[in-house]
């Protein structure tokens, strides 16, 4: 079980949990706390969505000892990786599951944006429903801030619903300095060097909206700070904002190492 | 100059059926054959005479009643410091003296001579034609950002100058950069395709529909991917989706509809807690929105018309006169424009029988 890289915390090993996070494709999940698994609270109306539930329940949690034939067996398993997304669709947005998800999203086990300018940032999977079966696992880029479909085929077939629409707000709402610096750069096209006029004109437009939104937060009391123009703010930043800067410090902290390296 | 088309399979088709190489068009051997397509390729390719040798299968005999590659190829032995007399040009001593570490080195450089002239061949009438077929075929793939619909994409180079940076995708629904999903795309050259190509492209084709509406292969391949998009719209119609009336068919030289289509309200993503939007006032609110936006009215991109209602109502005497003055200069010139090909049309009878007279 060593091989698997387990991030179980129970005493026992955990047989089929161990085998669906490490079989190919699931590369997504974390792996469920045990303790999570049995509370039946966390559980609720999930026995109305998932077939066969005791039987999948069991069987997540190692304890199914049901001689079915291979049918029948079949249909739990399917049953039971069903029941398993959807408990981790929840369980990924308490305490314990966004920090495994954050140390995953740090080892970059989502895949890197694959926007140009995003330069191969680390992404986090979502979804687009909260209701099973509508809709495929997409991949958030948070320096972006846009949703992108994963490049491989055998991710493109995960349902959405396995990791929820909440899941990476509130990863960024708990560790609020795992948020990247956002970047004004842009893909400018070119024809023998000369710009484009049509493009041109919306990225101005574009430009003109960024700094309206800025004007108008700053009016809220609220900094949007883009990496470009981090340098002449950085001063006034670092002068009066002292209360502020010790309370990063303890959430950076409690975020265990917070600080990415965003050349991976 | 004549090459081995009978061949089974020549260097430019070996080079592009190669792993990785699928974004390659076949450049056309009269292009290459054409000087001037190459100019100052020269000093660009170490060892070029060999490289273009290579490319075009040209066995180095046939090349020896051509004057000036002669000259060409003196001075490349003189900067290599080849030791072969003038008169070596034996085709099958050739050969032989050619160690293996020097085809390795030709060969890399027919590889970097036939980027660069690729380069240039895509922008060319063939090139691009050749090019819009792979495009239609979907060989460069599909743009990876969901609310682009899988619209199909455009290899891409950043830099024009060979070992900058590696090929990327060019989508024209969001007008955005993408990274090859595949790696092994990532070690080929982007200036093999040029920072021109991407933009030229959809220029050349204009009536070329980028929208996600032709892509019912697409989304018939994937039902949930698209029945997902319908209901996401659904949800996302807070803000009204419709455009107002009397848009332009064209904005900015080109058409609307295929003008970023996957940019602008409906298509932005907007992040939820529980089915409440992220405050922009939140520390981690959205910051990002205006990389995607576009205006539901198109003609607020129209920036001189806009000018003109803005100053031309302020102050009207001195704007009106300018206006009706550069009026005038612009139907004088439109109608210098409308002649001209009346014009040529007039001139080209004499000037045919000219050239005719001179002919015979």
């Amino acid at each position: 079980m060593e091989d698997f890289n387990s991030e179980t915390d129970s005493d026992y090993t955990s047989y089929w949990r161990d085998w669906f996070i490490s079989s190919r494709g699931n590369e997504y999940f974390c792996e469920i706390d045990e303790d999570y698994l049995t509370d039946r609270f966390n559980l609720t109306g999930l026995n109305t969505e998932v077939a066969y539930y005791q039987y999948a329940l069991d069987l997540v949690t190692d304890v199914f000892d049901l001689d079915a034939d291979d049918d029948l067996r079949e249909q739990i398993e399917k049953s039971a990786r069903h029941l398993y997304g959807l408990v981790h669709a929840r369980y990924i947005v308490t305490t314990r599951g966004l920090a495994k998800m954050v140390e995953k999203y740090k080892r970059g086990d989502f895949g890197k944006c694959p926007r140009v300018m995003c330069e191969g940032h680390p992404l986090l999977p979502m979804g687009q429903h909260d209701v099973p079966n509508q809709s495929t696992v997409r991949l958030y880029c948070p320096k972006c801030e846009d949703i992108y479909n994963p490049k491989s085929s055998r991710h493109a077939s995960i349902d959405g619903a396995y990791f929820g629409t909440s899941f990476h707000s509130m990863l960024f709402q708990v560790y609020p300095t795992l948020l990247p610096e956002k970047s004004i750069r842009r893909y400018e096209p070119r024809i023998f060097g000369f710009k484009v006029h049509a493009s041109a004109a919306l990225a101005r437009w574009q430009d003109q909206f960024r700094e309206d939104m800025k004007a108008s937060l700053r009016e809220a009391g609220v900094e949007a700070k883009f990496a470009e123009d981090a340098s002449e703010d950085e001063e006034l930043e670092d002068d009066d904002d002292e209360p502020l800067e010790t309370k990063e410090e303890k959430v950076a902290g409690d975020a265990a190492s917070g600080r990415m390296d965003l050349g991976n | 100059m004549s090459s081995s088309e009978g061949a089974p399979e020549s260097w430019i088709s070996s080079f592009c059926s190669l792993m990785g190489h699928e974004f390659f068009a076949e450049v056309s051997e009269d292009f290459i054959e054409d000087d001037f397509n190459l100019t100052g390729l020269q000093s660009q390719v170490p060892m070029y005479k060999e490289a273009l040798e290579m490319i075009l299968d040209v066995e180095p005999e046939e090349d020896e009643d051509d004057e000036e590659e002669e000259e060409e190829e003196e001075d490349e032995d003189e900067i290599l410091g080849d030791e072969k007399p003038p008169g070596y040009r034996r085709p099958g001593e050739r050969r032989h003296t050619r160690v293996a570490s020097d085809l390795s080195v030709i060969e890399s450089s027919a590889e970097l001579l036939y980027g660069l002239i690729h380069q240039r061949y895509i922008t060319s009438r063939p090139g691009i034609q050749q090019m819009l077929e792979k495009y239609e075929m979907q060989h460069f793939g599909v743009c990876p950002r969901v609310y682009c619909n899988g619209c199909k994409v455009l290899p891409v180079g950043r830099s024009d100058t060979p070992g900058q940076e590696t090929v990327k995708l060019f989508c024209p629904s969001c007008q955005d950069l993408y990274t090859p999903p595949n790696s092994r795309f990532h070690s080929v050259d982007g200036a093999f395709f040029g920072t021109t190509f991407g933009c030229l492209f959809f220029m050349t084709f204009p009536d070329l529909d980028i929208g996600p509406r032709l892509d019912s292969s697409f989304s018939a391949l994937s039902p949930t991917r698209s029945s997902s998009l319908t209901s996401s719209s659904i949800n996302n119609q807070v803000a009204p989706d419709v455009p107002p009336p009397n848009q332009p068919t064209e904005i900015n030289g080109v058409r609307t509809i295929n003008f970023s289509p996957g940019l602008g309200p409906g298509r932005i993503y907007e992040s939820r807690i529980y089915g409440f939007r992220v405050s922009e006032r939140s520390r981690s609110g959205p910051r990002m929105k205006w990389l995607r936006m576009k205006p539901l009215d198109i003609r607020e991109l129209d920036e001189l018309a806009r000018y003109e209602l803005l100053h031309g109502s302020a102050d009207n005497d001195g704007d009106l006169e300018m206006g009706s003055a550069s009026g005038s200069a612009q139907s004088a010139a439109i109608a210098k424009r409308k002649k001209a090909p009346m014009r040529r049309r007039r001139y080209n009878p004499d000037q045919m029988s000219i050239n005719g007279a001179e002919a015979g």
